[in-house]
């Protein structure tokens, strides 16, 4: 665990300098930084309101995915919600239940926004505000339910439907679930009724975002790496979204994709695993060409039969010397194959490596060298199977 | 009057053939007891104790989980078997697209998916019918085509056998492979493979395909049933399941709850979505949420109503679809414009996944006619009402379950440990039905 929270320091540090958690750690509001590169896509910051709100400390938090805040009562709806809209890189407002480290559940306005690298336009970060909602929001008919506990009917909304009464008919009645006793709503669903975080929440989620943002923009501009809370303002566009990164980096293993269009055909992804053994940082090997792995003493024609398979668009597996950021050597057991894109044409090659004799238990267990390297191109494949998918808008209306 | 339509079975094996003779004598590699002396097949023994929820704060882990290793093996699994040339075409080369809209359906063109030979004849009025040794089973299926056991170990650890005997008498469930895949990934779970049952839930196979789905621990892994009259082919029990990194329009669905059960399982309907269902999530422990499932199975088999189940979400939401468009399509009623796309509506389709075998049906793909083509196979309101209030009377009162049912209960496990069941009597709060 030590190296994923060595690798979240790094990733926070190398973007916005050493300082800005002091300047975060200001802020009254509560909220929360992840990082969705890194395996896990692991929370990265937590302000200490979001501590407070929650009962968790800090250690407790940084290196978690936002899912242990989760429990029996969460809407599954508004969890794949969110998902997407991480899969997505885009903006989500909605009421989430959560529960606090005691097990007590709360409301809150959930809010997240993306944070753009500007030099590639990927989304590097996610910034989600939460605001504990009062359980005064607009009701329209049913009585409440206010017994002093939360024993209140809300319906989780989101501020981008519009104000159709069909679709809010449609919308998902949450009630408590320590309450089960049939003296509550009894099941009986009034699908009129809806209720939104009032307008003072809301306003208070959006100017939290506005002040975290310009926090995190400036201590950007000190290390160099601008970020920005939209996408419109950055400029390439990156090869691999975050939706596909995540896929990606939910796989232990090391491996790289490179694109097998690009000039040079420089590696668009790699993993966390890849960065440990070879020793370079994430953006030292991206649009790069994998050949600088290689060195003196790499036996010329192992890489002309790398070079040969690709050429002719096939997998093919080698024992190559190669070589870390620091000099040293190791010996690779390297897998390579061609992947599809959703087109359904060969677009990127795979490389999977293992050091041999290197530590053997990441994550594989009893699977042999040839399971581990075949079950990351599968899972490869299954990631890049939706590449070009999801570009439009999971949000039904 | 027997219902009956005619289609082109999709191959699942390289074994299947049409006209199932018997084949004597193998050679083949089967698992008859011909041939299955002294195999072996890697075994995932899995461990119990799971919870239903998304993961309190009193439960330690839970970060993303990376792949997990039932991930690792069935995909490390399914390249050699695609590296071997055991499927019949690259389904990765498939080319596939979300179709703009609200919905996302997602649309793959894939030919060689059907084959071009004569139709077969289905019989779609019954949703139960005994198992016939004579026609296909997947005892027939070539050993190479099973990528391991998969059972219930100990209160302990996972457990893995690279290379475990295949314990006959146990009667081992197995996954094999789909070799006409609709995605990279696409399996069997053929629960109990040596019983073979039919195909029909019951409490313990579907409590093996929930712990699948919960094992797997990926959103984008989701198992789906097929009852006979459902466009289910083979009448050997089993499930389907396959990785699509996307959601599907289904899950996209609003919803409208229904109840709460004593156990904690929450009951949802669809709200616009063209195939009127029921969405079960939540329960206290993951065998309630099963146990309410397959009882709704349940009620709907012994009341010859077909149906589709998939089970998304890691295990945490389970969709029921009952249908009627075989129905539909044997007494004529079925326009030729959709029977012309040869589409036959099961759980992926209905799930919002479509795969068309004609080229100008996947370019003029769209969300309206994708729309169309499944609200042929809702039930239409008031039936499907009635159809609810046959289930929440089976759910609520346990008395309503067959006696074998009950008997059979008890899974068998990996070192005979066991896992009792217990019956939840559930009592619902009042039901609304409109």
């Amino acid at each position: 665990m030590e190296s994923q929270l060595a690798l979240i320091e790094q990733s926070f540090n190398s973007r916005y300098s050493c300082h800005v958690r002091e300047a975060l750690d200001e802020l009254p509001d509560s909220f929360t930084i992840t990082d969705p590169s890194i395996c896990g896509h692991p929370i990265v910051y937590a302000s200490r309101g979001f501590l407070k709100m929650c009962g968790y400390s800090r250690e407790e938090v940084i290196g978690q995915n936002g899912r242990i805040f989760q429990g029996p009562g969460t809407d599954r709806r508004s969890v794949m919600e969110i998902r997407e809209a991480i899969r997505e890189e885009r903006t989500i407002q909605l009421n989430l239940l959560n529960y606090r480290k005691d097990g007590t559940p709360f409301w809150m306005l959930f809010h997240m926004n993306p944070i753009f690298s500007k030099e590639d336009g990927t989304a590097i970060h996610f910034l989600a505000v939460q605001v504990p909602l009062s359980g005064r929001g607009r009701r329209r008919g049913r009585r409440s339910h206010d017994s002093g506990t939360e024993d209140v009917i809300f319906g989780s909304c989101r501020k981008e439907v519009c104000f159709d009464s069909l679709l809010e008919v449609g919308r998902v009645l949450e009630h408590n679930n320590s309450v089960l006793d049939s003296e509550d709503s009894a099941g009986v669903v009034d699908i009129e009724e809806t209720c939104e975080a009032n307008e003072l929440e809301k306003r208070r989620a959006a100017s939290a975002i506005k002040n975290i943002l310009s926090v995190l923009t400036h201590y950007s501009e000190l290390t160099g790496r601008l970020v920005c809370g939209k996408r419109g303002c950055c400029n390439g566009t990156s090869p691999l979204g975050s939706s596909v990164a995540i896929s990606l980096g939910r796989i232990k293993q090391s491996f790289v994709l490179t694109d097998m269009h690009l000039p040079d055909m420089p590696i668009v992804y790699a993993s966390d695993a890849f960065l440990k053994l070879t020793g370079y940082s994430r953006h030292e090997v991206l649009g790069r060409n994998c050949r600088f792995l290689s060195g003196m003493d790499t036996d010329p024609s192992t890489l002309f039969h790398i070079k040969e398979s690709i050429r002719a668009e096939r997998p093919c597996t080698v024992r190559i010397l190669n070589y870390r950021k620091d000099g040293s050597s190791f010996w690779n057991l390297l897998h390579i194959s061609p992947v599809r894109s959703a087109s359904g044409k060969n677009a990127y090659f795979v490389g999977v490596q293992m050091e041999e004799g290197g530590c053997r238990n990441q994550g594989g267990g009893g699977l042999s060298t040839e399971m581990r390297h075949r079950s990351t191109v599968g899972a490869v494949r299954v990631a890049l199977r939706t590449l070009s998918m999801g570009s439009g808008s999971s949000k039904v209306e | 009057m027997m219902l009956k339509i005619k289609r082109v079975p999709t191959i699942v094996s390289n074994f299947q053939a049409e006209d199932a003779g018997a084949r004597s004598g193998c050679g083949r590699n089967c698992l008859k007891s011909c041939c299955i002396q002294g195999a072996r097949l890697p075994l995932y023994a899995f461990k119990k104790e799971k919870s239903a929820d998304g993961g309190n704060a009193a439960v330690e882990h839970d970060k993303e989980p990376p792949v997990e290793f039932l991930d690792s093996l069935l995909l490390g699994e399914w390249e050699e078997r695609m590296q071997r040339g055991l499927f019949r075409y690259d389904v990765t080369a498939c080319e596939t697209k979300v179709i703009p809209g609200d919905y996302g359906f997602v649309a793959q063109l894939n030919e060689g998916r059907h084959l071009k030979k004569r139709p077969t004849e289905f019989r779609v009025d019954k949703v139960l019918q005994p198992f016939d040794g004579n026609k296909f089973n997947f005892t027939k299926v070539g050993q190479e085509e099973i990528l391991f056991q998969f059972e219930a170990g100990e209160d302990g650890d996972l457990l893995f056998f690279p290379n475990a005997p295949i314990d006959v008498d146990n009667s081992p469930n197995v996954v094999a492979i789909n070799v006409s895949p609709i995605e990279y990934g696409h399996v069997l779970l053929i629960p109990r493979i040596f019983e073979c049952l039919p195909q029909r839930i019951d409490r313990q196979s579907f409590l093996l395909a929930l712990y699948m789905a919960a094992e797997a621990a990926n959103p984008y892994f989701r198992l789906g049933y097929n009852s006979l009259g459902a466009f289910a082919t083979i009448n050997h029990l089993h499930f389907q399941a396959y990785y699509l990194a996307v959601p599907f329009p289904i899950e996209k669905a609003l919803t409208k709850k229904v109840t709460t059960l004593e156990s904690g399982v929450k009951i949802s309907e669809l709200v616009n979505y063209p195939v009127r269902g029921l969405i079960f999530e939540g329960g206290n422990t993951l065998l309630d949420l099963s146990n309410n499932v397959s009882d709704a199975c349940i009620c709907l088999q012994e009341n010859n109503i077909p149906y589709n189940v998939l089970i998304a979400d890691s295990g945490k939401r389970i969709f029921l679809l009952p249908q009627c468009y075989a129905e539909k399509q044997a007494l004529g009623e079925v326009s030729a414009e959709l029977l012309d796309t040869q589409v036959n509506p099961a759980v992926w389709e209905i799930s919002g996944h479509i795969v068309l075998k004609r080229k100008e049906d996947f370019e003029g793909a769209s969300e309206g006619n994708a729309w169309r083509l499944l609200a042929e196979v809702s039930l239409s309101e008031e039936r499907f009402q009635e159809v609810n209030a046959l289930i929440f009377e089976a759910i609520s009162g346990n008395s309503t379950l067959p006696d074998e049912d009950k008997i059979a209960d008890v899974p068998k496990t990996v070192k005979g440990s066991t896992l009792r069941l217990t019956m939840v009597g559930g009592t619902q709060e009042c039901v609304v039905l409109q």
